[in-house]
């Protein structure tokens, strides 16, 4: 079947069967390899894309829910917050591997989208989603402070 | 739409030269150093390109870094019996010194070939920051001696700069592989695909030793996309031109298995086995004085048993690989932690000599020992793969989470047992330990090689040299075999060590009525810069200062792979028992720290990865089959898990040790003995907390 879908504000057709995981869809067929695999069921998160602006673990997700729908990914994820939020990712240095890093910056940056200056249990609500074997979340969250208040401290 | 397996990585500038293996300056001015060891996320690669810019007088923007081919004769790592790997917190150590004088070898060759350029004496120019001058206002970036550097003249040996004089070493430096992990470029072996590539994913037997019996794969074959099933020593495969239809036809295939051989025990089984051995003297490991007399005749004596579960490493990134076999060569794509072990390993299953196989190397998306194992098992079943389907093609073999966490090669289960004595003042006088665990050792190649008169003490590891000054000691060591395959898991035996050493001694100076940090520093005589990151830890903590309610403090250290750490936990733990560990102070001294705050970072990753383990992790066998299948049972820490971590480096001019891994062992015991302190309990059996959520 041929689904049409947006991503990073561009229209994709993808002839794929229907209940192929979107994370699947990206990875495979847009070859936008920045939104990783970490598990099938949505409990890592570390595939977290944006789903017409919601944050949605991308192998929880079918094709044929996505289709009509626009998407976000890492690769078209931009803006003064983004880059704010890139800015604190490298002067912090957050990332350890690297390998979840995408999927914590995409729940990070819908975080600060939603809440300019997030506590520490608004932090710990959004941000349990996304595991970090590494367990760099002491700088993910100063990360997250730094973007969103002009001292970065809480 | 194509991510590209090969191009991405190691482009030659154009008209670029060798220095020698680990060093590469461009005519476009960069310097690319040739990294010998596995990036899993320890900042290695940035670590190693600080050095060679340190004696090469380069400047921080124009390093790059690029992963070695396989060559042992020139990328081995000795303390790891000379193979080609990352493993044991061994690669700032190995390659401190090598890599200084790759950097400062390039310079002397820049610096001769500007010489030779502009007609004046070598000893007259210099290097900063990438460009090189002569007092006769000539200067020039390196780029431009690039070529001719490579044809010039060097001396033999050359001499690195003293500690001194660094300017580079010992200061903060961004990593290089950061802007590529935080927008998406980053290029992990599990990203490849290529247009004409094919995915693999493979069911593998349920019991750990079974094998295939028999099988159907019609319906797996009607899946569209799917191109080939094919049977391969290790289960069946299916090969597909995407993932998911992989996955959909794997699921649909009917195996019989051949259970005849699989270990088909339960946890429970295991321990009533381990607990057997426990009764019986073990291998000799140390003996010092007499135990037994000491225990007949001490006033107090306490005993103990412990016990710690299998645990899986989970990386991030499950074990992906790529690889194309095409008759008379195989090349790998892969996060290679032992490149020369694995590229023999796929040579015999492919019947190539070891040099038709070329491997190159990419970023790990986590590993914590998971890479590194012994057989190269997920490479050999890619390589059994591509020999089974056929020449050509590049297959991809994708691992998913639950293949990951049930797939074995874990931290193995151990049994201690424990006897101390004390005298009137309620110091030591005898310690009695007695181990039952798996060696990852066993039946592979290094088995000799890490062995002592006859006895592998690797899973003594973090016993046989106990700190502390006790003068009748006694460690035995059964080694058990059994079907779960078992593996490196970051910081090794030390993990459960440690966690016995460090409770139990607590247990001695609660027993005595001694403050837990005095009384260790009163029995370290022989260790002092274990005693020392003990002092620091402890008032930087503010050991012995009032906590607020419901706030308790626990304390333990431990030197492993040369390095000493301390860490005091401050937990919160309520009426309910809700535990939560609110503040690490850490303090180590692992020599030389090059880049002090990727030293940092690791102790907060080692910190949160042990914790993480000891809160609420097990793998637990129900008849042979792992329980555990995903990260609903196998919960892995988040971060409203995660310590506020406070980090203290001991200043040091001695060579560079451990540090990715030396900071797991002290946190689980740590933790136990602030939970102690709040409780009165003593928790001999992890994990802290029920496994599932």
């Amino acid at each position: 079947m041929a689904f049409t879908l947006i991503v990073n504000g561009e229209s994709h057709t993808v002839r794929a069967a229907g209940d192929t995981p979107l994370l699947w869809v990206l990875r495979d067929e847009l070859a936008l390899t920045g939104t990783k695999y970490g598990c099938d069921s949505g409990l890592c998160g570390i595939c977290m894309v944006h789903v017409d602006g919601e944050t949605r673990p991308s192998c929880a997700m079918t094709l044929a829910e996505a289709a009509g729908r626009s998407v976000t990914t890492i690769e078209g994820l931009h803006g003064p917050l983004a880059e704010t939020l890139r800015a604190a990712w490298r002067e912090l240095e957050v990332s350890q591997c690297g390998y979840c890093q995408t999927g914590q910056i995409m729940a990070a940056a819908a975080l600060l989208a939603a809440s300019p200056a997030p506590d520490d249990a608004q932090i710990d609500r959004v941000m349990d989603a996304v595991v970090c074997r590494c367990a760099a979340y002491r700088r993910i969250r100063a990360a997250i402070y730094r973007t969103s208040r002009p001292g970065g401290e809480p | 739409m194509a991510v590209p397996a090969s191009g991405v990585r190691g482009q030659e500038p154009a008209a670029s030269d060798r220095f020698d293996p680990f060093v590469r300056i461009g005519t476009d001015d960069t310097v690319t150093v040739i990294v010998k060891h596995l990036e899993m996320g320890q900042g290695v690669a940035t670590g190693l390109a600080m050095l060679v810019a340190e004696e090469l007088d380069a400047s921080w923007a124009q390093m790059r870094t690029e992963f070695a081919p396989v060559d042992v004769s020139l990328y081995a790592n000795p303390m790891l019996h000379g193979m080609q790997a990352t493993a044991e917190s061994t690669s700032m150590a190995n390659a401190f010194m090598q890599y200084r004088e790759a950097g400062a070898l390039a310079r002397a060759a820049l610096i001769a070939a500007a010489a030779e350029a502009w007609s004046v004496p070598a000893a007259e120019i210099s290097a900063k920051d990438g460009l090189l001058s002569h007092p006769g206002q000539t200067s020039a970036s390196f780029g431009a001696f690039a070529d001719r550097a490579g044809s010039v003249a060097v001396p033999d040996s050359v001499t690195v700069k003293p500690d001194t004089e660094f300017s580079l070493i010992g200061a903060r430096h961004a990593r290089l592989d950061t802007p590529a992990k935080i927008n998406g470029n980053a290029l992990f072996a599990s990203d490849i695909m290529e247009d004409d590539m094919l995915v693999a994913v493979v069911a593998r037997p349920p019991r750990f030793g079974a094998a295939v019996a028999a099988f159907d794969d019609g319906q797996a074959r009607k899946v569209e996309g799917v191109e080939d099933v094919v049977q391969i020593p290790g289960g069946i495969a299916v090969l597909a031109r995407s993932t998911w239809p992989a996955l959909k036809a794997r699921s649909k295939l009917s195996i019989t298995w051949d259970e005849s051989g699989a270990e088909t025990r339960s946890t429970r089984d295991l321990w009533a086995d381990y607990h057997d051995r426990a009764a019986t003297p073990g291998k000799p490991v140390r003996t010092e004085g007499s135990v037994s007399t000491a225990l007949k005749g001490a006033p107090t004596a306490l005993e103990a048993n412990f016990r710690f579960p299998y645990l899986a490493h989970a990386p991030m990134e499950p074990l992906s690989s790529v690889i194309r076999f095409t008759g008379d060569r195989a090349e790998v794509w892969a996060a290679s932690q032992t490149p020369s072990l694995d590229r023999t390993n796929v040579a015999t299953v492919l019947q190539l000599a070891p040099e038709q196989v070329s491997i190159e190397t990419l970023d790990a998306g986590g590993s914590f020992g998971r890479r590194g194992c012994f057989d190269s098992h997920y490479l050999t079943e890619a390589a059994h793969i591509a020999r089974a389907h056929g020449q050509g093609r590049r297959i991809k073999t994708v691992w998913t989470r639950g293949d990951d966490i049930a797939g074995g090669y874990y931290r193995p289960m151990a049994l201690h047992h424990v006897r101390a004595a004390l005298d009137k003042n309620g110091m030591p006088t005898a310690w009695y330990h007695r181990i039952v665990s798996q060696s990852i050792f066993t039946g592979t190649g290094l088995e000799a090689a890490v062995s002592r008169d006859g006895i592998d003490r690797s899973p003594a590891g973090g016993v046989e040299h106990i700190p502390y000054a006790i003068p009748n000691l006694q460690v035995e060591l059964h080694t058990v075999d059994t079907g779960v395959p078992v593996m490196r898991w970051r910081s090794m035996a030390h993990s459960h060590a440690a966690y016995v050493v460090e409770t139990f001694i607590d247990e001695l100076a609660a027993t005595a009525g001694k403050d837990p940090v005095e009384y260790r520093l009163g029995l370290l005589a022989t260790a002092p810069r274990l005693k020392a990151v003990l002092s620091l830890a402890a008032e930087k903590a503010g050991w012995g200062t009032p906590l607020a309610d419901g706030r308790y403090r626990g304390v333990a250290a431990h030197s492993s792979f040369g390095t000493s750490v301390a860490q005091i936990a401050e937990i919160a733990l309520d009426r309910t028992g809700r535990l939560k560990v609110e503040r690490v102070v850490c303090a180590l001294d692992c020599g030389l720290a090059i880049n002090p705050d990727q030293v940092r970072a690791q102790m907060e990753s080692a910190v949160g990865f042990g914790l993480g383990a000891a809160l609420r992790n097990a793998i637990t066998l129900d008849e042979g089959r792992v329980a555990e299948t995903d990260f609903d049972s196998y919960q892995p820490l988040r971060m409203s898990d995660m310590p506020e971590v406070e980090v203290h480096i001991v200043a040091s001019a001695e060579p560079p040790t451990g540090a990715g891994i030396c900071g797991v062992p002290p946190i689980a015991p740590a933790v136990a003995n602030a939970i102690s302190s709040a409780t009165g309990r003593r928790i001999r059996m992890l994990p802290f907390l029920p496994t599932k959520r």
